[in-house]
């Protein structure tokens, strides 16, 4: 591996973290929160220090290949969530390191599992440092670094590759910088009209601001301790079209830009999307009717919940533990499935469902016909061996990850409910679990070396799952 | 000595050249007439057209009375029964080339059932050089004799040794090492002790493998063995080669354009790493660390891309660079390219004919044991066993009148390996070793002038 090239590159990254501490810390200056400020100030000059000390090293080669790609990213979000956990640990907001640093990648991977009990004592620049790292994780930072720097040779497209999900990633322009830009212009942009309509409805600005980096990311840490039950029917609305908007594939986004309506009505991952969506609100609604006895209500509840789990955001707006059994299930059920491949939320995708589905069906009428050519096809186009071959690959690696960090937790002594659904929250980047791990409570109750495997899961799931296992592998780290 | 030759193909072509111009009368039997004439026209030899493992054809080359049969033609299996039916009509000694690896273990079995004398296989052969190369990055070239306890090693001159003269060497490097043979532009001298080494020399030494390593440790020359090595081109060498260095803990990367023959090599060495990829796409070496290998092999069908292969790849590493060339043609334009390391094996499989060849010629008396051609053939090193007292034997070496250009570089007694001086004498029993300019020596009685 050509080592100088990355941490050159994770040197990049430090320093832009840098940069992106002197918001919070702009957020404490305002409440004027001093020993705060200070952390962030001092966090941010470490940062960037360390970052101009690498990015001083001159590679020799500047030419990013596959195995580079693969191991700067896993390489930069490890490196981002260390250096984003030292203010919460020297704010002494969150004293053990381990949970600063399961705090921090909750937000990189936006997940937004807490381990906090209460966030409402929390100083309001960690509060803003909580949320905003969701907005930056939500998109990537190396997304973000791709449209910064004026990179050139094509092999960067390997970074993207690497840190964007779904099973394929295309560019939407020839360049990798352009193609970053326009991700970033969206997601911003979204973001904004997000904010705007959350101070429409009163919220105040801080909070409508937390509000929108935690939907835009998919995030979904909370900054009130029952999350959003106590805002007003109208935020909750808003906040749930947002959630399910910034869960959709962002090429839809640009080619309604571009003014390819047809296009973007026609992709079957978006419309699979909605549609399951739309099925999952209709059932937990007729559910949960009886709890409420009011339609609005139900709908409302359950849009939001469907909204926040499908999307892998994890705000509530109620305790959905206490709802009856068919209701969890589907909601568990959406865990697996998330958001669309190119959105900023996580899970297993829905185009990877539908690849599995359509590879489903060939094999039947394979079975049928063994001398049938009849290849499996997504948007109108065939479906190539490769990308099936990945996506079943990358369904068999989830399900060992998932059954190792599910033996695992299961050593903490807690119930199997409880379990399962912490390692699907953490694995799928969501947040909220079931039982202890459920919305109203908090990770906090998990044993350390527990906290380091949720730990792994959530990076593993951000990255999906091969960026992280290539860092085990020997030949990673050769020379040659 | 009457030897026939069946298949005059590039092999064929070259053994037909050497063999006629050392005195022997050799026939050439080959399917294609316009080989046989071709032949015929370039060299002072016999040419008969037709299948080597007919009977008839075989008589009319008169099998009767020939004392050598050699089969290379392009197939093992019609070599095989060539020499079976030239065993059996005459009473020769049959030499086979067998390539396929398929056969590789089975060898010693062909050879006993089958009545020939020897079977050559060139592509294993040539493996084993360059794995020995690999093992020893800093030699261009290295060649063994005495059982493989002496070596003759041809090396680019360092720096350090600009300017000096041989007789300085061993004081200034305290290195017991004999220099034999020294490339200048495009020339060859054997050295005496005056002769001052300069930038741009190739030179070739004969010492003990732990002299060697000592010698180059104090030129700061590469030692060790190299620990991985990227392999373009997943041919029969490249198996052998690979299956040699997997042995030796040396991680393999071999990359193949064709993908059925990737996944045969994935089958036989589960060691390697197999890529499937063609071996000239610039990006895909880089992407496979060519920047960082230890050792570059190309060995490609083709010359042309062995070499360009080679070009490229010194410019991106530092590594030990080996190339594969089949075609004898052009061998001085290749030395002038400064390829590393040349590896021809199709001179491999020649010289181990003439060595064979020459080796029965004299049965009796003093034995040639094993023969190099080194410098692009212009100088021979060659090691006799002495059975007999000769005017060589007996008397001091100071008193031996030695041909022009020939030194007598090594004596080994039993377990001991002298470098001789003046005093040393040479006794029944010996195994010597001389390099010399002289081609065709069969003897140890010819060093001497008489």
């Amino acid at each position: 591996m050509n080592y100088a090239i990355v941490f050159r590159l994770l040197g990049y990254v430090l320093m832009i973290e840098g940069a992106l501490l002197l918001l919070p810390a702009a957020a404490s200056l305002v409440y004027g929160e001093w020993m705060v400020l200070g952390v962030f100030l001092l966090t941010a000059a470490v940062s960037a220090g360390i970052g101009y000390a690498l990015h001083t090293i001159k590679p020799r080669s500047k030419v990013f290949y596959m195995r580079e790609g693969f191991a700067a990213t896993s390489l930069c979000w490890v490196f981002i969530s260390v250096m984003g956990a030292v203010p919460f640990v020297l704010t002494g907001c969150i004293p053990n390191p381990v949970d600063a640093l399961f705090e921090t990648v909750s937000g990189f991977t936006t997940t937004g599992a807490s381990i906090l009990p209460g966030v409402e004592d929390l100083p309001k620049g960690i509060l803003f440092w909580r949320s905003f790292t969701h907005w930056i994780g939500g998109m990537g930072v190396l997304v973000f670094l791709l449209s910064l720097l004026p990179l050139t040779g094509g092999s960067h497209v390997n970074l993207m590759k690497a840190e964007s999900p779904g099973p394929q990633v295309d560019k939407l322009v020839p360049k990798v910088q352009s193609t970053a830009k326009i991700l970033y212009g969206i997601y911003f942009a979204l973001t904004m009209l997000e904010l705007v309509f959350l101070l429409i409805g009163r919220m105040p600005l801080f909070e409508a601001l937390l509000t929108a980096f935690g939907t835009a990311g998919t995030g979904g840490f909370g900054f009130r301790n029952d999350s959003f039950g106590s805002f007003s029917p109208y935020i909750q609305w808003v906040v749930t079209i947002f959630m399910i908007l910034f869960g959709v594939n962002f090429n839809a986004y640009f080619l309604l830009l571009m003014r390819k309506f047809r296009r973007a009505a026609a992709s079957e991952e978006v419309r699979g999307y909605f549609v399951v969506i739309a099925v999952a609100v209709g059932i937990i609604t007729a559910n949960i009717y009886s709890m409420y006895n009011s339609f609005g209500v139900a709908l409302r509840q359950a849009a939001f919940q469907v909204g926040s789990i499908i999307t892998t955001t994890g705000f509530s707006s109620c305790d959905f533990d206490l709802w009856p059994t068919l209701s969890k299930e589907i909601l568990v059920m959406l865990m697996f499935i998330g958001a669309c491949a190119g959105s900023t939320g996580g899970g297993i995708k829905v185009s990877r469902f539908l690849i599995l589905g359509k590879t489903l069906v060939k094999e039947l009428k394979t079975a049928l016909h063994p001398q049938v050519v009849a290849p499996a096809r997504m948007d109108g186009k065939l479906l190539n061996h490769e990308t099936i071959r990945t996506t079943n690959v990358f369904i068999a690696a989830y399900i060992f990850i998932f059954a190792a960090s599910f033996f695992l937790i299961s050593l903490n002594g807690f119930d199997m409910v409880t379990n399962f659904t912490a390692v699907a929250a953490t694995l799928n980047n969501i947040g909220p679990g079931l039982e202890m791990a459920g919305p109203m409570q908090n990770f906090g109750c998990f044993a350390d070396p527990a906290k380091l495997v949720l730990i792994f899961d959530m990076l593993a799931g951000r990255l999906e799952i091969f960026p992280m296992l290539v860092l085990f592998m020997p030949d990673t780290w050769r020379r040659f | 000595m009457k030897i026939i030759l069946v298949g005059g193909g590039k092999v064929g072509t070259a053994l037909a050249r050497q063999l006629s111009e050392e005195g022997h009368n050799v026939t050439v039997v080959d399917t294609n007439k316009a080989r046989v004439e071709h032949l015929t026209e370039s060299y002072d030899v016999l040419g008969i057209v037709g299948n080597g493992s007919s009977i008839t054809t075989l008589s009319e080359a008169g099998i009767e009375d020939a004392d050598v049969f050699i089969a290379v033609t392009g197939s093992d299996e019609l070599n095989l029964l060539c020499c079976m039916f030239a065993k059996k009509a005459g009473h020769c000694h049959g030499i086979a080339r067998v390539r396929n690896p398929s056969y590789s273990h089975e060898l010693d079995f062909i050879k006993k059932q089958i009545g020939i004398s020897a079977i050559i296989n060139p592509e294993m052969a040539a493996a084993k050089e360059i794995s020995h190369l690999l093992r020893f990055p800093g030699a261009s070239k290295i060649d063994t004799f005495a059982d493989g306890r002496v070596r003759l090693i041809k090396f680019a001159l360092p720096d350090a040794l600009d300017g000096v003269a041989i007789r300085e060497i061993p004081t200034r490097l305290k290195s017991d090492i004999l220099v034999c043979a020294v490339e200048r532009d495009g020339g060859v001298i054997i050295p005496n002790g005056n002769f001052v080494l300069q930038k741009g020399d190739q030179v070739t030494f004969l010492a003990t493998q732990e002299k060697a390593h000592a010698f180059f440790q104090q030129l700061h020359l590469p030692v060790q063995p190299v620990r991985n090595a990227l392999i373009v081109g997943g041919g029969a060498i490249a198996y052998y080669l690979s299956q040699e260095l997997l042995e030796n803990h040396v991680r393999v990367r071999i990359v193949e354009r064709d993908a059925a023959r990737c996944v045969e090599l994935a089958e036989q060495l589960p060691g390697a790493q197999i890529l499937n990829e063609d071996g000239s796409n610039r990006e895909f070496l880089l992407s496979e660390g060519l920047e960082s290998t230890e050792a570059f092999v190309a060995l490609t069908n083709i010359d042309e891309e062995n070499v360009l292969l080679t070009l490229f790849a010194k410019k991106h590493s530092n590594g030990k660079l080996v190339t594969k060339v089949n075609r004898l043609e052009f061998d001085d334009i290749l030395a002038g390219l400064d390829l590393g390391s040349v590896v021809y094996p199709k001179y491999m499989t020649c010289d181990y004919i003439v060595q064979y060849v020459r080796a029965l010629q004299n049965e009796a008396g003093n034995n040639i044991k094993t023969l190099y051609r080194i410098l692009d053939d212009r100088v021979e090193a060659l090691e006799f066993t002495v059975h007999e007292e000769s005017a060589a034997t007996g008397v001091p070496l100071s008193q031996l009148h030695l041909k022009k250009n020939l030194l007598l570089c090594c004596i080994t007694r039993g377990s001991k390996i002298l470098i001789p001086r003046g005093g040393d004498q040479i006794q029944v029993g010996d195994n010597v070793i001389v390099v010399t300019l002289e081609h065709g020596l069969h003897d140890l009685r010819d060093i001497v002038e008489h």
